[in-house]
């Protein structure tokens, strides 16, 4: 397996974390693949911890409204939103109110995955109530297709002193949806825990990620998309490319670069430059993601 | 400035020399902070309570490996007491960072 350095775009100074300057502005991660101009097919945004109250953003729910705001203004209305996990911080009835007022403002529909904050005591039933998403599995996982593409949405937050977890009910469920597909259909994958081992010190990996791996390795063009460690990190294996997505709420240490994961307190004009959302665009040939800091 | 350095040197002097709460009687008590549980291990009598108090910038749980104690969510200074009435050892750890651990050793001596 190739396995590519998912640091590089990302440097560190020792006031915080500052993303590589391109073209498009900072936190622009690479583009995945390619460079042709298409419109945008959807945007993610992940880890808006609504209720989070420390010093690295007293405003979570300005930000999440920020990032709303910038995405409602696109001249193009994306075909869906994805959230990729911790909608919330501690998976309150309150923060799931508040999450899904500023969310309920989208223009375009919105398809939400839970993070370990959404589900905290192993209970689901709040972000179900709140996010299920359309015709999802009893579990809470689904996929479906559009425009050619199709795309996955795995819940990997049944954790239980394992972050990141799908299970076998969820696995077998995958080998079912995947069975009928051939190999040249784009597959896009959201989780909200990396699928791969990207720093399993901290937590950031799948337990049974590698099984799901091996499913989808025989695809031409898979695409995976999670939140969770909030910062952009890429990566590839053989024809599976990877993308951590930016936090609407705070930026964390890159793998190792401190004793332990966690918010990382910057200046409100770097914060702003660490956080926000991705734009991801589709074409026959490719998969590019775009990542677009709040200021 | 001789008064503040003074409240200032009593001040360490106090953090430095007060008598654990454990040798006072009081409850015992786990600490967290730095994504980690001080003690790790805690041993306590039959009976007793533990406080934990999350003193991290980051949310926590206390949560047993086996199921029959979970703090939930703990923000940033929030506290949490959890009363042992039977003797054992208990294994917990953070939903959120699965890498932290800790044990509560649960002696049938009264402390």
């Amino acid at each position: 397996m190739k396995r590519v350095s998912f640091l590089e775009h990302v440097a560190w100074t020792g006031a915080g974390i500052a993303y590589s300057v391109s073209a498009g502005g900072l936190l622009t991660g690479r583009a995945v693949a390619g460079d042709a101009t298409a419109a945008t097919e959807f945007v993610q945004i992940s880890d808006s911890h609504i209720g989070f109250h420390q010093a690295a953003n007293p405003d979570v729910a300005g930000t999440l409204r920020m990032a709303v705001d910038a995405i409602n203004a696109m001249p193009s209305q994306p075909s869906f939103v994805v959230h990729t996990g911790d909608i919330t911080h501690l998976s309150t009835p309150q923060q799931f109110d508040d999450a899904r007022a500023i969310l309920s403002q989208l223009r375009a529909p919105l398809i939400a995955l839970p993070g370990e904050h959404d589900v905290l005591g192993n209970d689901f039933a709040l972000y179900l109530s709140n996010f299920r998403m359309t015709g999802s599995a009893p579990g809470g996982w689904a996929s479906w297709e559009s425009k050619a593409v199709h795309y996955i949405a795995l819940l990997n937050v049944f954790s239980f002193e394992k972050m990141g977890l799908l299970g076998a009910e969820q696995l077998d469920w995958l080998r079912r949806d995947l069975a009928a597909l051939p190999a040249s259909r784009p597959v896009v994958v959201f989780t909200h825990v990396p699928l791969y081992a990207l720093f399993a010190q901290w937590g950031w990996t799948t337990e049974d990620g590698t099984k799901a791996l091996a499913m989808l390795q025989r695809f031409e063009r898979v695409t995976i998309l999670n939140g969770h460690i909030h910062q952009v990190v890429t990566h590839e294996e053989g024809n599976i490319r990877f993308a951590s997505a930016a936090a609407t709420a705070y930026p964390q240490p890159k793998p190792g670069a401190a004793p332990k994961p966690g918010p990382v307190t910057l200046p409100r004009d770097q914060l702003l430059h660490a956080i926000g959302y991705r734009t991801v665009e589709i074409d026959d040939r490719d998969v590019r993601t775009e990542d677009h800091p709040l200021a | 400035m001789d008064g503040m350095r003074e409240l200032f040197i009593a001040g360490l002097a106090t953090l430095f020399l007060a008598p654990s709460a454990e040798a006072l009687g009081a409850s015992p008590a786990v600490q967290i902070r730095g994504d980690a549980y001080a003690p790790r291990t805690l041993t306590i009598g039959v009976g007793q309570s533990v406080t934990f108090t999350n003193d991290d910038d980051d949310a926590h749980t206390v949560t047993a490996v086996d199921g029959t104690f979970d703090s939930k969510g703990l923000d940033t200074n929030d506290v949490w007491h959890h009363t042992f009435t039977r003797a054992g050892r208990y294994a917990y750890f953070c939903e959120l960072h699965p890498f932290m651990k800790g044990t509560i050793v649960v002696t049938e001596a009264t402390r």
